[in-house]
């Protein structure tokens, strides 16, 4: 059952606040939520008054400059800082989005950093995305053909098979989306979320894959595909682009289809 | 491995997420459904007064014509028009179309500005 409110262990106090060094002039406010494992507190809200002279333009600048020097037990994943790994996804400014594209000009005012919203968090930014990737995992997300692999080069597609895999490949798996989701906040349990889905469609529509009964066999369930509302966060936050709602409604229409 | 002194806390969901429109309209129709079952038992009781004997057409009446009585009237006319727009783009979403998200916010739009419209409509027929 949904709950809207947080459990009184994750209920975020007010934290410290780490003032700009002497004779910064152009300085912004940065709140960012604190957990740490350690002492069994409650999670904080701590303040960061920022050099803006010498910070870079996206936030996950500012974030690795707190850290470098102001308080270098600030915690978050971060690595390629060009928006392909996927791993700096947090909510910023109370939406989803990776930190090292999202730049800090499009913000007003002070910037407010949380980690991906409903989940178990380890420490500070950083949450446990187990049960995310155990999601992908059940959706099988290989290839599944009945034919042998030829022996002498690889599995041929026409261009315009190949074209229906756009929008649905280039997922980074960065939890932005299913994070998003109200359906998913309240149902990660046994709803996929929409990253989950859009790669469950990425091989539905795959014309090499000769396993799509199974799969959309798996996918008829109450919750598993069904818990989709269509709320479109999901491709609200994408910082890839891609449109999960429109996957999983094309699944939903597969659904139909083979029963006609 | 040693196992954390405290449970992992939820991070925070629904009290720092801003709510795009589209997550709006979609509240706002599960909303306004819960609010049309609740309204037609209202409109029953209303019509089996009007129906009973003059003490209750009386009582009734006069509660249907008070302003609250028309406020709540509006109020369930544009509730249900704004169910039924958003469940026509529901359709559309069902046969695939209008996902894109420039498609999807004005169509979240267009069911606001519709169902406003279409109760105004009503009501100017209704009382003139």
């Amino acid at each position: 059952m949904a709950e809207f409110t947080l459990p009184a262990n994750s209920i975020v106090k007010p934290g410290k606040h780490f003032p700009a060094p002497e004779g910064a002039t152009n300085t912004r406010r940065f709140k960012i939520y604190r957990f740490d494992p350690d002492t069994g507190e409650n999670p904080r809200l701590d303040t960061f008054d920022v050099d803006m002279d010498n910070c870079g333009p996206m936030v996950l600048d500012a974030m690795i400059k707190i850290k470098s020097e102001m308080d270098s037990s600030l915690t978050f994943r971060r690595s390629c800082r060009e928006g392909i790994c996927g791993s700096c996804a947090m909510n910023i400014d109370g939406s989803n989005t990776l930190a090292c594209t999202m730049s800090l000009e499009d913000i007003d005012g002070e910037v407010s950093i949380y980690p991906l919203p409903h989940q178990p968090i380890l420490k500070d930014l950083v949450s446990d995305l187990t049960n995310f990737y155990a999601q992908y995992a059940s959706i099988e997300p290989w290839l599944k053909s009945d034919s042998p692999a030829p022996p002498d080069r690889e599995r041929l597609q026409s261009p315009a098979d190949r074209e229906r895999l756009d929008g649905a490949y280039e997922c980074i798996l960065c939890a932005c989306c299913s994070t998003s989701c109200p359906s998913y906040w309240w149902n990660s349990d046994r709803y996929l979320g929409p990253a989950a889905l859009l790669a469950s469609y990425r091989w539905l529509s795959d014309s090499r894959d000769d396993a799509t009964g199974e799969r959309l066999d798996e996918l008829e369930d109450p919750f598993k595909l069904y818990r989709c509302h269509t709320i479109m966060n999901c491709a609200q936050v994408c910082p890839k682009g891609l449109n999960p709602a429109k996957a999983i409604a094309e699944t939903k229409k597969m659904m139909v289809q083979r029963r006609l | 491995m040693a196992q954390s002194p405290s449970p992992r806390p939820l991070s925070p969901h629904l009290s720092i997420y801003k709510l795009p429109l589209t997550a709006l309209v979609s509240i706002t129709h599960r909303a306004t459904g819960v609010i049309n079952s609740t309204a037609l038992i209202l409109i029953v009781w209303t019509l089996a007064g009007a129906a009973g004997p003059a003490d209750s057409f009386g009582f009734v009446g006069a509660l249907v014509q008070s302003w609250f009585g028309k406020l709540m009237m509006f109020g369930f006319t544009l509730s249900l028009y704004y169910h039924f727009c958003n469940g026509i783009r529901h359709l559309f979403w069902d046969a695939g179309h209008g996902f894109e998200l420039e498609a999807a916010n004005r169509s979240a739009r267009l069911t606001i500005i519709a169902a406003i419209v279409l109760s105004v409509i009503t009501w100017l027929v209704a009382l003139l």
